[in-house]
Formats: structure tokens, sequence, C-alpha cells
């Protein structure tokens, strides 16, 4: 399998699904000529040309409005908001229009739709260039929410964001797009709401999301060498949930840590907490432990933006208390 | 304009169809039939049939809450149009959307909205569509004076433009936005003015005037089809109901309903088909009574529909 990075695994699906299906194309802030602001969508204006890939006016609200519209009228639009905290601006136009259009018209319309968007901290953008959201959408029924971790993760499940008949929230990490993978060779689609067991272990199951999953990892080795067994799991997906394989690590662990970049209150790691504890109460023996973000907005500054993301050792501590 | 007399019967027919079924609509609505929220159409029927008299099949229409008008106007089906209005299986939606969400994906009519100026966008991706398929087609956004002032409207217009979508935006200038205004919600007389800012044409019409609709809708489709770009129309109008149904209406004066409804675009347009002998008084007649057993048999196969199944509450979430 070849090495690649997460953003060269996200630009292969993408040229690939292009290649595939000529109802697909790109849409968004700088995507062709620049590439996109990290860089994603580098070569497709080359390869597909501006019919297939455009350069949107700084209009957030027309990009995802224009992509529902198409859509609904047969394309199958990929677009990028080029960070997470921009969404604010389209809000109505994912969670009014394109998330409910299907419902609302008694399932005689299909929105057949991709967002890309970067999210989370660690490159000094502070408030308005640094968040996670993930939970707002996790909340809309009618919306799939994806988060890879990995670039095989990325390309499979873009793969199939971009083939699936349904908006889809495809949710990037900035800090992991020079993050190196082995990403299968050829066409890779990983279905949605199949989680993943990064790494088995007896003692404790850690449930981490996007790139919490290396920091869980990361904090498994090191607890390894204590002995204590860690088992991470990676949803992928956040709608739809792959509950079971959670519940299934959680069995077999008896404790369970959630974590995630994003603000603990209100997260998704409350959702998969709360799963737990109605479908899962007699696996546990111990509390389970959340970790996520402080309640207050990105800070600028680097060592109060080192504070504020969830780390290493933060998992190992939380961990050790529960082993 | 070459309107055949059989067209001219036909666009007139569909504006008696639009007037009788929002004025049933009313009724049924007082009388408590029909749940949640309407807005009717009652006084505007000369803009949805002007422009939309235009469109061939594959088009594309993206709608309002005040949307009966434009779906009947394009040939929706009045049965499944009560039938969702009352919520049942039998309906448009299969009673999950309800009058704020009708839509007939086999008619290109992309829905009613409840959001105001949320149609803009939408339009603007189906006219890219059309663009990208390289076929004829055309999408049409109505959208009222209050959404002029939204920003989808001005992010709608800028992306149309500088992608020279087939894309007409038609205005229906009711001069209310819900209870405010025109004067008191903008700045500007005429919205036709706002396209100027966006580098396309924008024209101001008489929205009570069928022939001038269907004269200013001609010339902005065959420009959106030839692939000049889009246009932007401003159809003065006046809705004769409140802003909803049960809408106490303090905000205006019955002088000013009176005289708009001397301008009854029905009216003005029977009165000048009678001059030129494409219309009797007894072919008018006989349209209306026509119309009313529709209408009539309509809210009858609403009324015996089932309920849809509890079951279904679940259904079409997502697509499987």
């Amino acid at each position: 399998m070849p090495e690649m990075t997460y953003l060269e695994a996200i630009n292969t699906a993408l040229r690939e699904e292009m290649s595939r299906d000529p109802s697909v194309f790109v849409l968004g802030e700088d995507v062709g000529v620049f590439g996109g602001c990290f860089g994603v969508t580098q070569g497709l204006l080359d390869a597909f040309g501006p019919e297939r890939v455009l350069d949107t006016p700084i209009s957030e609200t027309a990009i995802i409005g224009a992509s529902v519209g198409a859509a609904a009228a047969g394309l199958r639009p990929v677009a990028e908001i080029m960070f997470m905290d921009f969404m604010g601006v389209c809000m109505d136009e994912i969670f009014n229009q394109a998330a409910k259009i299907r419902y609302m018209f008694g399932g005689k319309a299909a929105i057949p739709m991709t967002l890309r968007t970067p999210c989370g901290a660690g490159l000094g953008a502070a408030a308005q260039h640094s968040q996670s959201m993930e939970a707002w959408f996790a909340h809309i029924p009618g919306l799939k929410v994806v988060m890879p971790s990995t670039p095989a993760d990325a390309k499979g499940l873009l793969t199939s964001a971009i083939r699936d008949d349904n908006p889809v929230i495809f949710i990037e990490h900035k800090m992991l797009y020079g993050v190196k993978g082995s990403v299968p060779d050829g066409e890779y689609a990983i279905p949605l709401g199949k989680g993943d067991v990064k790494r088995e272990g007896s003692d404790v199951t850690v449930v981490a999301t996007s790139l919490m999953v290396h920091k869980a990892l990361a904090a498994a080795e090191t607890l390894a060498e204590e002995g204590v067994e860690v088992e991470v799991v990676d949803p992928r997906c956040l709608v739809p949930l792959d509950q079971d394989t959670i519940l299934k690590s959680v069995a077999k662990t008896g404790k369970l840590v959630v974590v995630h970049e994003a603000v603990k209150s209100g997260g998704i790691g409350g959702e998969i907490a709360a799963i737990v504890a109605e479908e899962g109460f007699d696996f546990l023996d111990a509390p389970i432990r959340r970790i996520g973000a402080p309640f207050a907005p990105i800070p600028f500054a680097s060592n109060l933006e080192k504070a504020y993301i969830p780390s290493e050792e933060t998992i190992i501590e939380a961990v050790r208390s529960l082993a | 304009m070459a309107l055949s007399q059989e067209k001219l019967l036909e666009l007139y027919r569909k504006m008696v169809t639009i007037r009788v079924f929002e004025e049933n609509t009313a009724e049924l609505f007082a009388k408590g039939e029909i749940p949640g929220f309407v807005h009717l159409y009652v006084g505007e029927e000369a803009t949805a049939v002007g422009v939309i008299a235009h469109l061939k099949d594959h088009d594309y229409i993206a709608s309002t809450h005040r949307g009966h008008g434009h779906l009947i106007a394009r040939g929706g089906d009045v049965k499944q149009m009560y039938a969702e209005l009352f919520g049942r299986k039998t309906g448009y939606c299969k009673g999950k959307g309800g009058s704020m969400h009708i839509a007939d994906l086999s008619l290109g009519f992309l829905g009613a909205n409840g959001i105001v100026g949320a149609g803009l966008p939408l339009i603007a991706g189906a006219a890219f569509a059309c663009k990208y398929r390289g076929d004829d087609g055309v999408a049409v956004c109505f959208f009222g004076d209050g959404a002029s002032n939204r920003g989808t409207f001005h992010e709608a217009l800028n992306m149309a433009s500088i992608w020279k979508l087939p894309a007409i935006f038609v205005c229906e200038n009711n001069m209310y936005a819900i209870s405010l205004s025109q004067e008191l919600h903008q700045n500007i007389d005429d919205v036709a003015d706002r396209a100027a800012a966006y580098g396309l044409p924008g024209i101001s019409v008489d929205g009570n005037d069928l022939f001038a609709v269907y004269e200013a809708a001609e010339e902005a489709v065959k420009r959106a089809r030839n692939g000049d770009g889009p246009t932007l129309i401003e159809s003065k109008t006046y809705r004769w109901r409140g802003h909803f149904e049960g809408d106490p209406v303090v905000y205006r004066t019955e002088e000013e309903l009176q005289a708009w409804k001397k301008k009854d675009p029905i009216e003005r347009a029977k009165k000048r088909m009678m001059e030129t002998g494409v219309l009797t008084e007894e072919e008018d007649k006989a349209i209306w009574e026509e119309v009313r057993s529709e209408i009539q048999e309509g809210i009858e196969f609403a009324k015996n529909s089932p309920l849809p199944e509890e079951e279904s509450l679940l259904e079409d979430v997502y697509c499987e």
C-alpha cells in the first residue's frame, strides 16, 4: 500500500470520484487556482477544468445553498467551507435546507452533497479559525457526520460520502493534513457508520475522534509500559454512530474514557457516554470519564492554546484514574 | 408576444384556479380543518402565471411560504395539494411537509420554503445544474420584497451574475414584509434597482398585469436560455389577505386594500381578453364553474384521504 498524507488521500479521493462520476464537481473559496486554503484541492483545476472546479466568491451561504440546489437538480456537489468556524454563515442552508428537504418532501427528493471543512486548533489561529463544531451537526436529523483520523480513513470515507445520496458533513482536522499513513491503492470505500478499533486492549476503552485518536494511541503506548492495555475506538462517523463497536469494547474492558477536541459541555462525548450508560450500564466497573476542551473560546497565545487543547497527559491521567 | 387564444385561456384558467383554491383554503382554515400556517396568494396570481407560462418541463422553480400559486401555475395537482394541506397520506409530501413545504420534483418544483429568502441560492444551484448539463434549462426563484433584504439575495444574485447562470429572480413586491411596509424596510422604491449592483438587468413591472409580467419574463427566460445570464424581475403587486391566515392586518388600511382590489389581475386579464374577443361572458362563467368543481373535488379527495400511518414518522429522514 502506498504511503501518503491525509491531505493527499483526500485529494486522491476527490480525483477518483470526479473521474468516475461526471456529476461530481467541487466548489468553494480559493479551491481552484489557489488549490484550497490548505492545498487539499491542488491540481484539480488543471485536471478537470473550471466547469467542475469552481472558485466561488466569499459567500458561504451561496456556496452551500447552490450546492443544495444543484444536488436537488441531480448533481453531486462537493463543497469546501474554508474553516469550520465559517459554517455559522451557511447554517440555514445546512440545517433547514439540506438536512430536511428529503423528509419535508415526503422522500421525493435527495440531496447528495458533501460538505468538506477543516476543524481543529493548533495553528495559533484563535477563536474563529480553530473550532470543532461537530456536535452541532450530529444533532440534526438528515445529516451524516464524518470525522476521519487517518489517511486511509479519509480516502475511504470521503469516497463513500461523495457516493452517498444524503448530505454529508465531512470534517477534516487541519493538524492531520501532513500526517502520513498507508492507503489502499485504487478504489477504496469505507461504509459510513462503521467504527474502527485502532488499538486493541483489555483494560480501558478510549473512544476518541479525529486528532484525538492519535493522542489516545500515544497515551496507550505510555500506559502499556505501565501494564495498562488501552483499547482505542475511533467511531469515524458520528452519524450514523457505530454503537455496537463502542458497546462491544466497553463490554470487554468495563471502563470508558471519551475524548474529543471540542468543548466538553454539550459535546458528542456526552452522547456517547449516555448511550453506554443506557445500553451498557451493566458492563461498567467505573464511572465514565469525558475529556474535552474547557468551556471557553479558543485562545491565541501559544501557551494558552496548548493548555486549552486536550492533551495526551490528560488522557493518561484519566485512564490511570480508572485502571 | 404571440399568445394563442388557447394559451391565453389556459393562463386565465390558472389564475382563476389559484384564486378559487386560495379562497377555499381561507375558508377551510377558518373552520379549523387545516392545521398549521397558511399564507395565501390571492391578488398576486398574474406573477406566478405570467412567469411560469414560459417554462419547459426540464426547468426549475423555487417557491416561497406563499407558494400555492406557483405550483398551480406549474400544473400542480390540486388534489395532492389539498391532501398535503390537510396533512394526509395522499398529499404531495405524504403529510410530512404541509403548506410551507409542498414540492413536486417531477415538475422541477424544488419546494415552497419556510425560510424567507432561502430559495435564492438554491435556484443558483439549480441554474448551475442546467448550465453544467448544457441543456437549455432555466431556473426561476420567486421571493418577496422582504427577502430582498436578506444576505441570500445578495450572495445568490452575485454568484448567478459572475457565472452567467440561467436564472430568473422574480421579486413579488407585495409592499409588505409581514407587517413592515416597503418604505419602512428598504430605502428604495424599486427592488429592481438592486440588479445594477450585481451587473445584471433589473426590470420593474406592473405585477397585476398578466401581459406585462408575461412580456418581462419572456425576455428574461430568452436571455437565460441563450446563455446571457440572469435577470431580476420585480413584479409590483399586493396580497389581498394578511401575511398569514389569522393575521389581524393592523399595519395597513382598508382603503389601500380596496384600491388594490380595483386592480384585480384576474378582472384586468378578463377585460382585455373580452375586448380582444378571446373570451366571452359565458365562457368566463363556464371557466369559473369548472374550476370550482375541480377545487371541490380536490377538497373532497383530501377529506376522504387517510392520515399518514404513525410508522411513517421515521421514514425518509435519510435515503437508504
